[in-house]
């Protein structure tokens, strides 16, 4: 019994450390940081004003002001809104990226990762293709024409993304022959004639780059952000939502963000490895490594938001030629290419 | 005759859209790092905080200049409150009596809501009594009664500037 009760208190505080210290701590510093890293891009300074007394530490403040904010703001319903799906959709927006943390290792062994399943990869492709319904039903709920339009943008532009998504951690599967997560890391701690670590990204470039835009059109920002297309249709799927139901729209696209940094972490940058370093246990390198993890996400999280940032709204049209006629052929020539290699380098 | 507008083509390297993606993001951190390091490009105003400065010849909130010996130099003409297109200025005139100067305004109030900034009034003044070059624009205030201002707060205005006061009426 004692164990059982162990294992399951164990298994909550790795839950509470992880979802709402890790992702949704980070979540909520994004709302802040996007905000500030944009200003200082288009040479502004944002936001800054939020303060308790003297104290306004460069605007950190604005994240707790804002959920204060959102809470006393009037929480809306159409009154030709489907009452129940409209409830419904902001949680479907923000529990399946949160549910993909369950399965992304943190560090080494059993201890770092909520569960640590043989199916990771599968559990995460499974559930980001469940991420659509909370965008669509709300759209629907809405009963708004720009809001179904919005809907319509979002379905097909995430259907269409996730086949890359998946296409492309294909050639990953192959060459590491895993799709859980932890064994993909594993398979990373190797290097490559001597000085290069066998990495996913030094594996499969085009793999990372394909992946990382794919994932962000997944995840509905810009220049991706065509289902919300502010100058066209309001603001898309989300347009008649208020208060903390808005917030948690908004909420579920940080999570993304983060949930993204960690997989492609995981995938592509070699997790928890650090580079040259032997993995031999003892508390001070699980640290390090854990720490190296969380860098690489941090370093990921900005790549997505200099994307962001830099790209210009493309055209919907323009979306789908992307998705379908350029980035579908190149990741399965490259899964192609993958093959051939690998059965030229291992034999059949 | 037209002409032929040229319109060079995409390179290759510009069509396959990352590489300029990468170029984009290098010139976003650029821009970033050197932000971050000493607000390079910000030309953000901190407006509470950091005032604008005004042109020399900017016209601000009116004020009212003093004698030497601290009266107004207002004599109540009433030449401003004519000139005015806004009709902003109300002006009620009281004798000193026995005095060179011998008008006074009891009551000088210009409606900063209504004024349309013009200065006919600086122009119109032929003691040099009602100046625009305050240096300090009309702040917003709750109620409309309170952007009545009136002499005294005009008579204020004029006492902080550094500008040359007096004139003797001789």
């Amino acid at each position: 019994m004692g164990s059982t009760l162990h294992l399951v208190g164990f298994a909550l505080l790795k839950i509470t450390l992880i979802l709402l210290v890790f992702v949704m701590g980070v979540a909520t510093v994004l709302t802040w940081l996007e905000r500030k890293y944009s200003a200082f891009m288009q040479d502004r300074i944002g936001p800054n004003r939020a303060n308790i007394g003297k104290l306004r530490l460069g605007g950190l403040l604005h994240m707790i002001a804002d959920p204060i904010k959102m809470i006393f703001k009037e929480d809306f319903t159409p009154s030709e809104a489907s009452p129940w799906l409209y409830r419904l959709a902001p949680f479907l927006a923000v529990v399946p990226p949160m549910v993909i943390f369950a399965v992304i290792p943190f560090g080494p062994g059993d201890a770092f990762v909520i569960s640590n399943a043989g199916i990771g990869m599968l559990f995460i492709l499974a559930l980001s293709s469940l991420g659509v319904y909370g965008a669509v039903i709300g759209a629907w709920a809405s009963n708004n024409k720009y809001s179904l339009l919005g809907g319509l943008r979002t379905s097909a532009q995430m259907i269409s993304y996730e086949v890359t998504i998946g296409l492309n951690l294909v050639g990953v599967f192959m060459i590491y022959e895993s799709i859980s997560l932890q064994g993909i890391i594993v398979e990373q701690g190797d290097v490559l004639f001597g000085f290069l670590p066998a990495w996913g990204i030094v594996l499969q470039p085009v793999a990372f780059i394909l992946f990382l835009f794919a994932s962000v059109a997944e995840s509905k920002r810009a220049p991706f952000d065509a289902p919300e297309g502010d100058s066209e249709i309001v603001a898309g799927y989300h347009l008649e939502y208020s208060s903390m139901k808005f917030a948690l729209f908004a909420l579920g696209e940080f999570i993304e963000v983060v949930g993204i940094a960690c997989i492609g972490a995981c995938v592509f940058l070699g997790g928890w490895q650090i580079p040259w370093v032997q993995h031999t246990g003892g508390i001070l390198l699980t640290a390090a490594e854990v720490g190296i993890f969380i860098a690489k996400v941090f370093f990921l999280i900005w790549l997505q938001m200099a994307i962001r940032w830099t790209a210009p709204r493309f055209r919907y049209d323009q979306v789908m030629r992307l998705g379908w006629k350029y980035m579908l052929p190149i990741s399965l020539a490259n899964i192609l290419l993958t093959g051939v290699v690998l059965y030229l380098v291992k034999g059949a | 005759m037209g002409y032929k507008v040229n319109r060079p083509e995409f390179t290759l390297a510009e069509n396959a859209y990352f590489v300029e993606m990468a170029k984009g993001i290098g010139v976003a951190t650029k821009h970033l790092v050197e932000n971050l390091a000493s607000r390079k490009h910000t030309v953000t105003r901190e407006y509470p905080e950091q005032q604008p400065e005004y042109a020399a010849r900017y016209r601000g909130q009116h004020r009212l200049m003093l004698r030497d010996d601290g009266r107004a130099r207002c004599v109540a003409c009433m030449l401003c409150s004519t000139a005015c297109p806004a009709k902003c200025i109300t002006i009620q005139a009281g004798d000193y009596g026995d005095d060179q100067v011998e008008k006074y305004p009891i009551k000088f109030e210009i409606d900063l809501l209504v004024c349309v900034y013009c200065g006919m009034c600086e122009e119109a003044c032929p003691c040099d009594a009602i100046r625009m070059d305050s240096g300090v624009h009309a702040a917003p205030e709750l109620h409309r009664a309170a952007s009545r201002v009136g002499k005294v707060d005009l008579l204020r205005l004029g006492e902080l500037s550094i500008a040359q006061q007096g004139g003797t009426f001789r």
